[in-house]
């Protein structure tokens, strides 16, 4: 994160470049290897053809990946620029994210009781998503900031292992507390994401002839939405960071407190902003996972949150950019071992295993390459 | 022990002397025949832990205190135990989650290697006996809920004897498999691999029921075998008597219920003394070295692969051993058991009691046990027979039976837990009974302000050596 000249357009094309590649990059490797299998395991199965099987799925299985891996990117965020300013893993990030989603999905819930979505058109429709979004992004942003404010802050400069230990308790506390907020007023402890407009309708994109079969290959407006949303974000992050005189701060915390505070940089103010920003990221990304898997329930927060703080360090911790990064693996990744695992191992192993992949990569990654796939220098620090 | 003379409040100074230790004797007595007058009472049995805890800090010397200490564990509870059982149900848990606690404390107390997926070991030992203690491996070939169940096991159920010190090799083998892989890990890092690993192994044992029935997937495995009882503590004349005493049938059953308790009491007892030895040995003072700086610690010649394995063999020895105990204990094990909740629930009685210390462990280990299968399930119960009633909740004027069951406070243990942690954290870092050199660590400024009393100087010490 080194200060630098700005040129306003092209902080916005860079990262859309970025994306773009990081896509395609990982999309085409995961998807080579997985065929590489489907070519070698074809043999021992006589009843099925694997590789039919694994090429009809594929157009599908591509799309859950990109969609789930811009969701695990735009939470990866919320981690690695908390980590980046105060070395710290917000264990409860996964919580704001659980937080945004009950907001959006309320609103949607209670716009619902008016009757107002189920006449909605798509254009309607799209506006009451992003309404959902926003709320989203300002309950989750301002937990966020109070809990740093709350939690945090009087444990800066304590010992490492204490405020770790914290951010847990806040994690715990805050499910328990969104439990207890659902099951006082509605009587249950889960809701259900509304169901209205269009998105469940699918875009033909084009049909592949294999073997005299075709193959249609389609995309549901569900699934642009998300990929729109989440090239929106990412961008703006991006923008906002690299390009604006907020992110210059943010940016020169994160390198150097004591002489941030030295140039006039309120670092007080910068850390809650952080937060905040983070939170907010996470918070959309809340509603947009309510959006795709419709049930959202207090304790949804947890695993998406590690698996998307395993994507910061895949990408480098404390990197913007290797966070879309290691987002985008992991959830193609994650797509692909839920469909693929279970054919290739005749049944055996089910898509449960995907979080062992999950997991298993983090292992991995943090033993070769601690730094993360775009992290330059170790900033490990004890 | 000295430490905490000098540390003594005013309150606690009464029990001091001949007088103060018939104080609490007294006391103790009193508790006792609030227990015999109503067994069953929530309150009765907190203040029983309450004079356990007052033993512990009152100013006596240790002897007077261990008598004291072993009258109560040893004598009234079991003898009150003999009326409610649910007591020695409790003593059980306590002595269970104690060691547990005590065997965290070694890899993040005396280590400082966070690990929030220590359940996992827990979980080898349990899954060990569950697996060859029961008629699993009969089962293999069948899928989850379809076999019948037999009236004899595959192996005799002595062999749990065997089983103990295999579970503690199993898990601290397990221990080591995880070592490595971190060995290079620190802090936080480690944490997120450590939370990690007891997901895969929880997740392991939800679906290793295909391609082979390993673990009967989320079913669990069920019956597993007790240890036979020995021939003198089930004849008829013995279960007589003992029903005389305690006014209803004492069936085999009750008689379990003793052994697991003195069981564990055992094990924790050799736990607590093998915990002892290694904080006062050399290998603990290495651990303590590289939780304070490992570079340092290898500059002086510290091996530090070394001892990082062997604390989180060690650590995990210690919940493999009560894992094979609770398998025989519950006759069933499944995934739920070993969820990231049970880890961290260890890990709160940890920093609770106070990282590194070994009395404040176990009295973290009971307070939150306690908390969590006595105070909370009691809370629940009360509620629910309100719920019966026609009453309303005073002030807000809802009838209690219109209060949804999603409200029972047992459902809450992950508030409670995360709320102490944060407040532990901010305002107690140190524990109930903190370690002496997290005490001195985290008041800092206030241990300056001592020792500058004493030396009569301006400078504190640290800024002294940096001239």
């Amino acid at each position: 994160m080194h200060l630098r000249r700005v040129n306003p357009f092209k902080e916005i094309l860079r990262p859309l470049g970025q994306l773009l590649i990081f896509i395609a990059g990982s999309a085409v490797v995961i998807s080579a290897i997985t065929l590489l299998l489907a070519v070698l395991l074809r043999p021992t199965r006589s009843d099925i053809d694997i590789l039919q099987v694994t090429l009809v799925l594929l157009p599908q299985v591509l799309i859950d990946g990109i969609t789930l891996g811009f969701m695990y990117a735009i939470i990866a965020m919320g981690y690695t620029m908390v980590y980046g300013v105060l070395e710290f893993i917000n264990f409860a990030h996964g919580e704001f994210v659980m937080f945004g989603a009950f907001a959006g999905v309320e609103l949607l819930i209670w716009l619902n009781a008016q009757g107002v979505l189920k006449t909605a058109e798509l254009g309607l429709a799209l506006v009451w998503i992003t309404l959902a979004v926003l709320l989203g992004m300002v309950v989750a942003g301002g937990l966020a900031v109070t809990t740093e404010r709350l939690a945090y802050r009087p444990l800066r400069g304590a010992p490492r292992l204490v405020p770790l230990i914290a951010a847990i308790g806040v994690s715990f506390l805050l499910q328990d507390t969104m439990r207890f907020l659902q099951s006082a007023i509605n009587g249950d402890f889960y809701r259900t994401f509304p169901e209205f407009g269009p998105f469940a309708q699918r875009l033909m994109l084009f049909t592949v002839n294999l073997d005299g079969r075709p193959i249609d290959v389609a995309i549901q407006y569900k699934a642009i939405m998300l990929i729109v949303f989440g090239v929106v974000m990412l961008v703006a992050l991006n923008y906002l960071v690299n390009a604006t005189r907020l992110g210059k701060a943010i940016r020169s915390v994160a390198q150097d407190q004591k002489t941030a505070a030295l140039m006039g940089i309120d670092v007080n103010r910068i850390i809650a902003l952080t937060f905040l920003i983070g939170g907010a990221l996470g918070g959309a990304a809340g509603v947009l996972w309510a959006f795709r898997f419709t049930r959202v329930d207090p304790y949804m927060g947890f695993i998406p949150g590690l698996k998307a703080f395993t994507a910061a360090v895949l990408g480098g911790i404390g990197s913007i950019v290797g966070a879309m990064l290691g987002g985008m693996v992991l959830g193609l990744l994650e797509s692909f071992s839920a469909a693929y695992f279970s054919i290739f191992s005749r049944g055996a192993f089910g898509a449960e295993y995907k979080d062992i992949f999950a997991f298993g990569i983090l292992i991995l990654v943090l033993i070769f390459r601690p730094q993360g796939l775009l992290g330059g220098k170790t900033t490990q620090k004890a | 022990m000295s430490a905490h003379a000098t540390s003594t409040n005013r309150f606690l100074r009464i029990f001091g002397g001949p007088f103060g230790a018939l104080l609490a004797l007294l006391y103790a007595v009193g508790v006792t025949y609030l227990l015999t007058l109503d067994p069953r009472s929530l309150l009765a049995r907190l203040l029983l832990f309450s004079a356990l805890a007052l033993i512990y800090f009152i100013p006596q010397r240790p002897a007077v205190k261990f008598l004291l200490g072993a009258l109560l564990v040893l004598m009234v509870v079991p003898a009150v135990g003999l009326r409610n059982p649910f007591l020695l149900e409790i003593g059980f848990q306590v002595a269970v989650f104690a060691t547990l606690a005590l065997g965290l404390n070694v890899v993040v107390g005396f280590a400082g290697l966070l690990d929030l997926g220590y359940i996992a070991f827990f979980a080898v030992g349990a899954y060990l006996w569950a697996f060859f203690g029961s008629q699993q491996i009969w089962h293999i070939d069948e899928p989850p809920g379809t076999f019948t169940v037999y009236a004899t096991f595959p192996f005799p159920a002595w062999w749990f004897w065997l089983f103990i010190p295999l579970g503690i090799l199993a898990a601290a083998g397990m221990g080591i498999i995880l070592g490595f892989p971190v060995l290079r890990l620190r802090g936080d890092y480690l944490a997120i691999v450590t939370l990690g690993f007891g997901e895969v192994i929880r997740v392991l044992a939800n679906n290793l029921d295909k391609p082979i029935n390993l673990t009967n997937g989320p079913q669990g495995i069920t019956p597993i075998q007790r240890p036979p009882l020995p021939e003198f503590l089930t004849n008829p004349a013995l279960l007589a008597t003992l029903s005389q005493w305690a006014g209803r049938p004492i069936n085999a059953n009750d008689i379990y219920g003793f052994f697991f308790y003195f069981l564990g009491l055992l094990i924790l007892g050799v736990t607590i003394i093998i915990a002892r030895r290694l904080d006062r040995s050399k290998l603990g003072r290495s651990w303590t070295a590289i939780r304070e700086d490992d570079v340092a610690a290898v500059a002086m010649g510290v091996p530090l692969r070394r001892t990082k394995l062997t604390a989180f063999a060690i650590g995990a020895a210690f919940s493999g051993a009560m894992g094979v105990l609770y398998a025989a204990n519950r006759t069933f094990v499944s995934p739920e058991t070993f969820s990231l909740t049970a880890s961290i629930s260890i890990l709160v009685m940890v920093i609770l009691g106070g990282l590194g210390s070994i009395p404040g462990v176990v009295m973290g280990a009971a307070v939150v046990t306690l908390l969590n299968i006595d105070i909370l399930q009691s809370l629940s119960l009360q509620l629910s027979s309100l719920r019966q009633g026609a009453d309303s909740i005073p002030l807000l004027g809802i009838p209690w039976k219109n209060l949804p069951t999603q409200l029972d406070p047992a459902r809450y243990q992950r508030f409670f837990f995360g709320l102490l942690l944060i407040l532990m954290m901010i305002f107690r870092p140190e524990g109930m009974v903190p370690a002496e050199r997290a005490r001195l660590e985290l008041h800092e400024d206030e241990g300056e302000a001592i020792l500058n009393a004493e030396i009569e100087g301006d400078i504190a010490p640290d800024e002294k050596l940096a001239d």
